[in-house]
């Protein structure tokens, strides 16, 4: 954001309106119809997502509502109790269309809490490793760059086949696989950082480490890793999907997207392909809405477009 | 050259020891193999002679260092479940996932190279923004979901192509293939084009950026100037620049769809190493577990190791001293 700011100063001195960093970004961000429209989309289904409880026509983890003599019925056709069922029911009678909102929600938890902590854990492990330099560098960077050689389907598997399946031990899995890219990114910035002459004043000042690290150095870094976390927010999303529809990541009792399109999987070979294929519409949705935002945002942040 | 390759041996070793260390005692915490493989109404005499007979009755540290002794000796323990040797059980089924490896590197070369150069040279057609928005959906849409769709289409509704299995095979040279038959080919084909996805988007978006590079540069105008024909100049000076970072690419992404194969054998019931680590997974067995993850390592890091070995070799600026496992 520093980039920004500079150069909205040096604007102000050239040209009469001021024009903010934010308000600019805003305006380069509408630019693009395709990648507001998936933001849109996105805001839509995290919406969903959290407004599950209460707008789903029917509760799938309330046994009382659902009737098994529903079940397998395609998409658009009536309940015993004249309720129809506009994505049809699975194996057990319930209602896709609720499944699909709390697999959202499963989802969108699992990917968003991972991708949290692993933007924390990389951006601690990143700034320390710019900031110190020398040998702590070398030992972080060498663990990430092995750990980025290999792909982070693999690095989950061997995890969970370690740790066995729940949702705590998936998201384990994701942090590990995910935190070195935003070591990467963050440490790659706050390099640079670390050479202007601010971060140079304030070790001058004999301000803490802990604080030029956390005060100075990470909000002028931090930038670069919002395309990161967007991006892999996603990847995090259709890695737990992955593994759950492989049997090995969420448990029976947290039916997210993944575990939904596993449990329609069966029944798709004989023609009923409602009960996997439209929760895998969900996730693909989901997922390429957030990609989308975030090709554009990569291309808005980038500070080369701004010159 | 050659210090710099025996240093990455070196770094190879000790990842793989590193890795057998971590997943030894990782997959050793997994659970007790026995509430598996013994008979429930077995008493505490039978279960204590079948722990000894695999060894599990030993303290760990002790059952790491047989398995390291064992693991030079080429010996990955015997499976748990098929009572064979780990390593044979791999083996047994090393064939069918490399075949299905091999066929999505022919369709990612061979469509993701001219779709690839086509959208390089007419970046404004329509048909060159379709492949290009086409590509960002191979990238993010998860692959099983791909295959799921694949099986939907042309399995279920079309009835054009078998939902899974292998066809039948023929022992070629020892191996057993299922590419020479009519049958065989078409049960690849929704597999292999499922796991090639990816790499084939990567393929095209490579190719099309590094045509788009190559086209601005000095050189390319010279031998316009020069007045030769634009076949000639695509197949010598284009094609041959920009195939040096999509050959990397291969190259590394060779481990990456071993890998990846987990997913699609598992969704086309194809009987590679992928579905049995899978179903090892979930039966609790152990040395086939390891056996497989220890493999797949070694693949990584010679995959990796050759691919910056043929680069060095390919553009002498790059060194290969410092990089990666």
């Amino acid at each position: 954001m520093t980039a920004g700011s500079d150069q909205s100063a040096i604007g102000t001195a050239s040209t009469p309106a001021p024009e903010r960093p934010w308000r600019r970004f805003l305006s380069n961000f509408v630019e693009n119809k395709v990648a507001v429209g998936a933001l849109v989309f996105f805001l839509m289904t995290f919406l969903l997502a959290i407004l599950a409880p209460w707008i789903s026509p029917q509760d799938p983890f309330d046994l009382i509502q659902i009737n098994i003599m529903d079940n397998r019925l395609s998409p658009g056709s009536p309940a015993m109790d004249g309720y129809v069922y506009w994505l049809g029911t699975d194996d057990q009678g319930r209602d896709m269309l609720s499944a699909i909102f709390y697999g959202l929600r499963i989802s969108l938890f699992v990917g968003g809490t991972s991708i949290v902590i692993s933007l924390v854990l990389g951006a601690f492990f990143g700034l320390i490793a710019a900031y110190f330099g020398g040998r702590v560098d070398s030992l972080i960077m060498r663990i990430v760059d092995i750990q980025l050689s290999f792909p982070a389907i693999l690095v989950a598997v061997i995890l969970i086949s370690i740790m066995g399946r729940g949702v705590d031990k998936v998201i384990i899995a994701i942090v590990v696989a995910k935190w070195a890219y935003f070591a990467r990114t963050i440490r790659s910035t706050a390099m640079v950082e670390c050479n202007k002459e601010y971060i140079e004043a304030a070790i001058g000042l004999a301000i803490s480490r802990l604080r030029v690290i956390s005060l100075h150095l990470l909000p002028n870094s931090v930038a670069p890793l919002i395309v990161v976390a967007a991006i892999q927010t996603a990847h995090a999303i259709s890695l737990e999907a992955t593994l759950s529809f492989l049997g090995i990541g969420l448990p029976i009792t947290q039916p997210s997207l993944g575990l939904l399109i596993a449990n329609g999987f069966e029944y798709m070979l004989s023609g009923k392909y409602w009960i996997s294929f439209y929760p895998g519409l969900a996730l693909m949705v989901t997922i390429v809405s957030i990609n989308i935002v975030g090709d554009h945002l990569r291309d808005v942040l980038n500070p080369r477009r701004q010159q | 050259m050659t210090e710099g390759i025996i240093r990455r041996l070196m770094q190879c070793i000790g990842v793989l020891l590193l890795m057998s260390l971590l997943v030894f005692f990782g997959v050793y915490a997994i659970g007790d193999p026995m509430a598996v493989l013994i008979h429930p109404q077995a008493d505490q005499i039978q279960i204590a002679e079948a722990s000894k007979r695999l060894g599990l009755d030993r303290p760990v540290w002790e059952q790491y260092f047989v398995y390291l002794a064992n693991l030079f000796r080429g010996d990955f323990g015997t499976s748990f479940v098929y009572n064979e040797p780990s390593l044979k059980v791999i083996l047994q089924r090393l064939p069918a996932t490399f075949e299905l490896v091999l066929c999505s590197f022919v369709i990612a070369i061979f469509v993701g190279i001219p779709l690839g150069l086509f959208a390089g040279l007419r970046p404004q057609t329509a048909s060159s923004r379709l492949i290009m928005s086409g590509s960002i959906f191979g990238f993010s849409v998860p692959s099983f979901w791909i295959g799921l769709m694949l099986i939907m289409v042309f399995a279920v509704e079309m009835g054009w192509l078998p939902s899974g299995g292998r066809g039948p095979t023929s022992r070629y040279f020892g191996i057993d293939l299922s590419l020479f038959s009519l049958d065989g080919l078409k049960h690849l084909i929704l597999p292999a084009v499922n796991l090639g996805l990816v790499l084939l988007a990567t393929v095209i978006r490579l190719t099309q950026s590094g045509t788009r590079e190559v086209l601005t540069m000095d050189y390319i105008k010279f031998v316009r100037a020069k007045g030769l024909s634009n076949r000639r100049i695509l197949r010598v000076h284009v094609l041959r620049n920009v195939l040096i970072p999509v050959v990397t690419i291969l190259g590394l992404e060779f481990g990456n769809l071993i890998a990846f194969s987990v997913v699609t054998e598992s969704v086309f019931a194809w009987p590679g190493i992928g579905k049995m680590l899978i179903n090892s997974i979930n039966n609790l067995d152990r040395p086939v577990v390891v056996a497989y993850l220890l493999l797949v390592v070694v693949i990584f890091t010679v995959s990796n190791l050759v691919v910056d070995i043929l680069c060095s070799v390919l553009d002498p600026r790059i060194a290969i001293t410092k990089s990666k496992a």
